[in-house]
């Protein structure tokens, strides 16, 4: 166990420490000479206008709590994948009804249309 | 020796970022904290030897999780709080850390010193494989495991009904 | 027990094979740059980069120094911290998939029990990186740009881990040292292609590329999540983006293309004593600039998508398929037991 994770904490360290390095350099060497407009957002040229932080489509939401779904789903085939061959049949069966459930879930949310981008089908699928 | 150094220091990270998250002001914050947190115990999991736990707490919590609760506090508006979020600058989270990493050093040499270090034992060795959770999880817990993919599957349906009545209040 | 006894041979082997990984890595992202120059301009009938050393070979040297050396400029409504943190986010998770790729037979730096989930768990948490880039720096493109991106990572994670899943099925190990092995005789591309074509387009969609650069649709997100980062803040996020190019093209090798093994190597190949190690990197690295030439090759031949295709092709294409793919794999298997 050790000598496994023990070469993975010392990348590890010195992957942030190398970042940092990168960071600081230029930081260092980098002039700073900052002004007004400089430090603004920016929007093409132009003065920003309204508020950065706005609300947003509540799809970008949606996508991360079906991608928290079928990741769990994911994580569960892992297990299974490795040991199924020398388990019985009625692991391998019960593998095969947890996917066609979660598979039906899958097509539930296309047949319904809530991850399609497009607004003009998707109000269409919705209606 | 060694495990129970690392050990002590996790923990403590562990509790530290977990108090770091009620503590932070601001929602963003907390989150990042939280990320600590799990990777924290990520860590403590591995040094139990429950090495699968440990990737799926950092593929499920830190990747998967975490992420959701950060697009849910970008999703509300966060522009009272932009003063307090000013105040954070680099010297308090290096701070942070190495004031987490000296009470881990002092609670390890009180614990030494009181000889009341925790003892990991050494015959969980095998039971933190995938091997070990496949041949359990799908024989002895096969009644849990299909109840997950249902509960999995009501969670999908929920969040789509929700979705689809704020649409219905919102644009269309 | 001190620190000194633990160094065993065993423990400097795997710190050495992880150190030669993660610098071979990090030339690689220059090799890349330099590459994708070039073929860019070939492709487009133009020189390219040639008057930095030989043939401009040093030219990436050059463009590091350059971008040390230009200003930092943080927005003023930004959250400095989280704006200095969300670049070295990418770096250090292309840096830390090294350790547990098989560059030759015993050449590993920690074969891990757990070791393909490792991969994606360490993947997985690039999506920081692109989110809070967007979030800290306090304007509209970039946080939409970081959305988009959050979005795509986390759709296109998913058909990627049902395919390396299938390729579990066909190993029967999570270690990815015996994924490798079980590939002496055949390669899982054979077995296994639509888990290879899925795990490619899933591999362009993770580290940006086109036509799944999203984040960089200049016409209406300017620079995406990038676009208020300068200096080498902006020169890590490039960084990190040819990283993947390179580990990309590691993982498809080592996945579906036999890792360090030749095509049926087992039938044909006389034993060679220590050259064989050479033989191996030789054979993994060639493969992986390939996968690499083909990551460039692609971005300068196809056109972007839109964002509801990508999705689309995302959700309703690809998640589909990668799923019926591992059950019609499991199903065979279960059948030829």
């Amino acid at each position: 166990m050790f000598e496994l994770y023990f070469p993975i904490a010392v990348l590890a360290v010195v992957a942030v420490v190398l970042a940092l390095v990168l960071m600081v350099l230029s930081g260092i060497l980098g002039p700073k000479r900052p002004d007004k407009v400089k430090l603004m957002p920016y929007e093409s040229g132009m003065d920003p206008y309204g508020q950065a932080r706005d609300r947003y489509s509540v799809s970008f939401y949606l996508v991360a709590v079906e991608f928290i779904v079928f990741d769990l789903e994911v994580v569960f085939l892992y297990p299974w994948a490795v040991r199924f061959l020398d388990l019985d049949a009625g692991a391998f069966w019960a593998m095969m009804v947890f996917i066609t459930v979660l598979l039906l879930g899958l097509v539930y949310t296309l047949k319904k249309g809530t991850l399609d981008w497009d607004s003009s089908t998707a109000a269409h699928n919705r209606a | 020796m060694l495990t129970t150094y690392l050990f002590i220091l996790l923990a403590t990270f562990a509790v530290a970022s977990a108090v770091a998250t009620i503590l932070s002001r601001h929602a963003v914050t907390s989150a990042l904290f939280l990320v600590l947190n799990m990777v924290s115990l990520a860590g403590v999991y591995l040094l139990l030897k429950a090495q699968y736990l440990a990737v799926i707490q950092i593929l499920v919590y830190a990747g998967a999780i975490m992420v959701l609760f950060l697009f849910v506090i970008m999703l509300l508006n966060t522009d009272k709080e932009e003063s307090v979020l000013k105040q954070i600058s680099l010297k308090m989270v290096v701070s942070f850390l190495l004031g987490t990493a000296v009470l881990a050093q002092l609670l390890f040499a009180v614990a030494g010193w009181t000889d009341t270090l925790p003892m990991i034992s050494a015959a969980m060795t095998e039971v933190g494989t995938v091997e070990a959770i496949g041949d359990q999880l799908f024989t002895r817990y096969v009644l849990p495991f299909e109840l997950t993919g249902i509960l999995l599957t009501a969670a999908v349906i929920g969040a789509l009904l929700i979705a689809q009545h704020h649409n219905k209040k919102g644009t269309s | 027990m001190g620190l000194l006894e633990l160094l065993t041979p065993a423990l400097l082997t795997s710190l050495a094979v992880i150190g030669g990984g993660a610098f071979f890595l990090l030339n690689s992202a220059a090799l890349a740059v330099y590459a994708e120059r070039r073929v860019a301009a070939f492709i487009q009938n133009r020189v390219g980069p040639n008057r930095v050393g030989p043939m401009g070979l040093l030219q990436p040297i050059a463009d590091v120094l350059k971008l040390i050396l230009k200003e930092d400029v943080v927005p003023a409504q930004g959250n400095k911290v989280v704006h200095a943190i969300a670049p070295m986010i990418p770096v250090i998770t292309a840096l830390m998939t090294v350790a547990v790729i098989p560059f030759g037979d015993g050449l590993v730096g920690a074969n891990l029990n757990v070791g393909v989930l490792y991969l994606l768990a360490i993947t997985s948490l690039g999506v920081y990186g692109v989110t809070l880039a967007g979030w800290a720096s306090n304007s509209k493109y970039a946080l939409l740009g970081g959305l988009r991106a959050a979005a795509q990572m986390l759709s296109y994670e998913l058909p990627m881990g049902m395919a390396v899943a299938s390729v579990v099925l066909l190993a029967g190990s999570l270690s990815v040292v015996e994924v490798v092995n079980a590939q002496r005789d055949l390669w899982f591309v054979f077995v296994n292609p639509i888990g290879f074509l899925i795990f490619f387009i899933a591999a362009l969609a993770e580290a940006n590329r086109t036509p799944f650069d999203l984040v960089e649709a200049e016409q209406e997100l300017v620079g995406g999540y990038h676009t208020e980062y300068s200096s080498m803040k902006f020169g890590m996020f490039f960084l990190a983006e040819y990283m993947h190019v390179t580990i990309g093209s590691m993982l498809i090798t080592t996945f579906f293309f036999g890792g360090y093994h030749l095509p049926f190597s087992s039938h044909w190949l006389p034993d060679i004593g220590n050259w064989k190690i050479l033989l191996d990197i030789t054979v993994f690295l060639g493969k992986t600039c390939f996968f690499a030439f083909s990551y460039i090759w692609i971005r300068w031949t196809i056109p972007r998508f839109k964002y509801d295709q990508l999705m689309r092709l995302g959700w309703s294409r690809l998640l589909p398929l990668s799923i019926v793919n591992f059950m019609v794999i499991a199903i065979v298997l279960w059948m030829m037991r």
